[in-house]
């Protein structure tokens, strides 16, 4: 099985959000970067499993400047047999949905994994774009699948629970927290990934039709109102009548 | 041109997030102009509702089957071309999220997901914000393509009644087949998803353990409210993986969000910080959570947590 992952690169979960050039970019300075904890923990470590499992290959693929080259080495220390990178800045989910879509294509990819969202923009968009562009079932917020070689069976989130399902033939998964356990690259496959192919590759022509044109930072809280421990009246009292939330 | 609203519903019925949607709708063609088109996929015995909630039109077209994102992406596509509508809302749900992106490259149209602001096309220009960075900072974006879609982050614009009931027509538009068999769909009865909840009482490591999670239920219950817990708890087994809140788990975004012996690591708060009120129970004042509050009680959750759930008791008998 040919199984390619997407793999994108965030900003480290604790990182500070500050913009600069009039609140018209992400200021990247002292901000520590990487790999989306879904497409790492998860996307990842299933298609390695599937892999193990039935043979073929997992491809590790991201749309980026050569800036990008230390996370996409981790994904190759974590297992991932090859490594491609599109050579271009990822400016909409749009334009990062065609890049993989037309790799997909051209290089009989069995699966496309991505993760069930980045933890930077939210989205939650490019796995089902790129399931449209390749005509192919797309099985958002997957928490297990099994594959028998032949057929997949995949449970994926619902509102309030659980579908599953079974598949013969190619898709898109986006995986969710349970698809898979976390794995810590080993000195080995750390040196490994040293010698394992990353291949730049130019981007195909789309054009992206959403831009941001500023960022805000939310509103400050008002501060708080402490209660007394003795006196849970009065905290009833505020939610109800100040808050009013209860 | 129209703006369509996918109204999703649920066990013949819309749900609350159809009639969110719809109203957002409505709100979008007042600052953009056009009529809102609201569309029902499969049955629902209270879609001629949605009009008073400013569909000036409800169509529904009959599916039989479960949801396919491919299939679903296409009906929608075909019914806003149908009714002239170049803007397409849909909930930032399970199922909206499942099919915004098909839908978005359906329609060769921008997409921008998890919106919580009203757009505006000053200009021809075409503006609306969304929360990124997971509610740490928000986003203006501008949309160049002549057809839009946009999915509504839950609970952002509580629906509000603006007009009478429509009628509803029938149309039959054909969405093709499911490429794939659904074996098996398990939901839970009776408690509303995190996503969707309005009231949420969550609790983090200070419980001490799993058989301490009475007090918890208690509380909840009492209000009607859905449980959650922090990330260690959830990866330690004390509840399950679904009520795991944060950066990495459910973003929730209720009226009211209290969090019992969570010290309120920036990852947990990423998931809760959308929320409209706060309450903080945490013996630790040194908790970073109560930066993040409303309302703050500091000792032990032990002794607060009945407490408060006897005074929520007492104010509602009295009421």
């Amino acid at each position: 099985m040919n199984l390619l992952v997407c793999i994108s690169k965030t900003p480290e979960t604790t990182a500070k959000i500050a913009f600069k050039d009039e609140n018209s970019s992400f200021d990247t300075d002292g901000v520590q970067f990487i790999m989306n904890p879904y497409d790492e923990w998860y996307a990842l470590v299933r298609a390695l499993e599937l892999k193990e499992q039935h043979g073929g290959k997992v491809i590790a693929i991201n749309v980026g400047d050569s800036s990008n080259d230390p996370v996409i080495r981790k994904a190759l220390a974590i297992g991932a047999d090859e490594a491609v990178r599109v050579d271009i800045e990822a400016t909409s989910s749009f334009f990062v949905a065609k890049q993989v879509a037309e790799y997909a294509k051209s290089n009989d990819i069995d699966i496309v994994f991505t993760g069930k969202e980045t933890i930077d923009y939210n989205g939650a968009e490019v796995g089902g774009m790129i399931a449209e562009m390749l005509e192919q079932p797309y099985f958002s917020f997957a928490s297990h699948m099994d594959h028998d070689g032949s057929t997949a069976t995949v449970t994926r989130d619902i509102e309030g629970g659980v579908e599953v399902a079974e598949i013969n033939g190619k898709f898109v998964i986006s995986a969710a927290k349970g698809l898979a356990e976390q794995r810590i690259p080993n000195m080995r496959g750390i040196m490994m990934a040293k010698r394992k192919p990353l291949n730049v590759i130019p981007a195909v022509e789309a054009e992206g039709n959403v831009k941001v044109l500023s960022y805000e930072l939310p509103p400050v809280k008002g501060g708080i109102t402490m209660v007394d421990a003795d006196d849970m009246d009065k905290l009833v009292k505020l939610l109800h009548e100040e808050a009013k939330v209860l | 041109m129209s703006v369509l609203v996918f109204a999703e519903s649920a066990k013949g019925k819309v749900k609350k997030a159809g009639f969110e949607a719809t109203y957002y709708g409505h709100l979008t063609a007042q600052s953009i102009g056009g009529d809102v088109v609201a569309l029902v996929i499969g049955d629902a015995a209270n879609a001629a509702d949605l009009g008073k909630y400013g569909a000036s039109k409800v169509i529904q077209v009959n599916h039989n089957g479960s949801f396919d994102s491919g299939v679903y992406a296409s009906i929608i596509a075909q019914a806003a071309e149908q009714n002239g509508a170049n803007t397409v809302i849909v909930n930032h749900s399970s199922s909206g999220k499942s099919l915004s992106g098909r839908l978005a490259v359906k329609m060769n149209a921008g997409l921008v997901s998890g919106v919580n602001s009203i757009p505006t096309a000053d200009g021809g220009s075409f503006k609306v914000k969304k929360p990124v960075f997971s509610g740490k900072a928000i986003a203006e974006c501008e949309i160049n393509s002549a057809n839009r879609v946009l999915t509504l982050m839950g609970n952002a614009y509580p629906p509000v009644e603006v007009s009478n009931e429509v009628n509803v027509e029938n149309a039959s538009i054909d969405g093709g087949a499911s490429s794939y068999t659904v074996t098996d769909t398990k939901t839970a009865d009776g408690i509303v998803p995190l996503p969707e909840a309005e009231l949420v009482v969550s609790a983090g490591r200070g419980m001490k353990g799993p058989e301490n999670w009475g007090i918890i239920e208690e509380l909840a219950d009492v209000i009607g409210a859905t449980t959650a817990c922090s990330r260690p708890v959830a990866d330690t087994g004390w509840r399950p993986h679904h009520e795991h809140v944060g950066q990495t788990g459910v973003a929730v975004r209720p009226n009211l969000y209290i969090a019992i012996g969570i010290s309120g690591a920036i990852q947990h708060l990423a998931g809760v910080n959308s929320s409209k009120t706060i309450v903080v129970i945490n013996k630790d004042p040194e908790a970073p959570f109560f930066k993040a509050a409303d309302y703050g009680v500091c000792a032990d959750l032990f002794d607060v947590v009945p407490a408060l759930t006897e005074a929520i008791k007492k104010h509602k008998s009295d009421s």
